[in-house]
């Protein structure tokens, strides 16, 4: 924020703005997704709605509803002021994996998405995973330690979820701060580090 | 927006003049009520006053959609007419970028956010 001036604000002067960011927390149904926003953010989670009928023509069974309408689909996020000229927001992806329509308003200019997985229902995370693979957003496989997974596991579930060597898989618990700003942090080396690679 | 005979008018169905396409304008990009905005007199759409007056303090549109309880695609439109009326600015970190990287490609914006993170 180049020049800050409370008493000015005119409409005219783009370089007060801050900047805001976002990431994006994967994963499937319960695993967790709002609890891991929820632990590091600023505010409550809040919830926003998207209408089925906004981006209809990505949602793969339109023709079950009647008269495309009625459905609503919910995300929760977070924030995190990370300096007086820079928020980063945090957004969990709707629980269920059908509504692709909404991940593409989600993930479109994300630093990168954590891909949060509970080891006892892995396949719950392979909609998440192929979607940002295909995209070539950047993630990183944030495993939620519900039953005290141990970290020489993790290369199993790799192995599972035949995820490359280069993807970042981390232990964490998703009602610790200290453990998802380590997932954050994680992510966001991740994605300088591909910048770097070109 | 009162119609001459009183009657309400739902300002976010006028679309004209629009700079940019409604969908286009990022859930996190940043809404401030500029200072028309502030000094002009309560808006008599419910909806778009609690908005002017939420963003005194800049608010992402998936905010304003949470607090204002709209779904994202009625926050959007309101938004977009609001800056096309001069009321709120839209700092979209996309297009403050346009021309050069995205901000979430950007190796000095990624170090202020890792920074950031690791001072919380
Ligand atoms: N033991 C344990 N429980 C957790 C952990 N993370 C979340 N939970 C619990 O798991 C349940 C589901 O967590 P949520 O954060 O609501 O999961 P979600 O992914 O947002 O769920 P949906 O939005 O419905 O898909 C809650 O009861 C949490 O308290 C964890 O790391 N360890
Ligand atoms: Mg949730």
């Amino acid at each position: 924020m180049a020049f800050v001036d409370s008493e000015v604000s005119d409409g005219t002067q783009a370089d007060q703005d801050a900047l805001s960011v976002k990431i994006v927390v994967a994963g499937g149904f319960g695993v967790g997704k709002t609890t891991f926003v929820g632990a590091v953010s600023e505010i409550e989670p809040l919830r926003t709605e998207a209408l089925m009928t906004e981006a209809s023509t990505n949602v793969d069974d339109l023709s079950m509803l009647p008269e495309k309408r009625t459905t609503t689909v919910a995300m929760d996020f977070g924030r995190i002021t990370l300096a007086d000229d820079l928020v980063l927001y945090l957004f969990g992806t709707p629980g269920q994996n059908r509504f692709w329509f909404m991940w593409d308003d989600i993930t479109r200019g994300a630093i990168g998405a954590v891909v949060l997985v509970d080891t006892r229902r892995l396949a719950d995370c392979f909609g998440a995973i192929d979607y940002v693979e295909q995209r070539g957003i950047p993630f990183v496989v944030a495993l939620n330690a519900f039953n005290g997974i141990q970290e020489h596991d993790v290369e199993d579930v790799r192995d599972a979820l035949q995820v490359g060597p280069e993807v970042p898989f981390v232990v964490t618990d998703a009602r610790e701060r200290e453990s998802v700003k380590v997932v954050l942090v994680t992510l966001v080396e991740h994605a300088m580090s591909l910048i770097q690679q070109g | 927006m009162a119609a001459p005979d009183g009657r309400r008018v739902r300002p976010y169905l006028a679309t004209r003049g629009r700079t940019r396409p409604v969908q286009d304008i990022a859930i996190e990009a940043l809404v401030s009520t500029t200072k028309d905005g502030r000094t002009r007199g309560a808006d008599p759409e419910p909806e778009r006053e609690r908005i002017l007056r939420l963003c005194h303090s800049p608010r992402s549109v998936a905010e304003v959609a949470a607090i204002v309880s709209t779904p994202l695609g009625v926050a959007r439109v309101l938004v977009a007419d609001l800056e096309t009326e001069g009321l709120v600015r839209v700092a979209d970190p996309h297009a403050a970028f346009a021309g050069s990287t995205e901000p979430a490609r950007n190796l000095s914006v990624l170090e202020r956010v890792r920074d950031g993170l690791r001072r919380l």
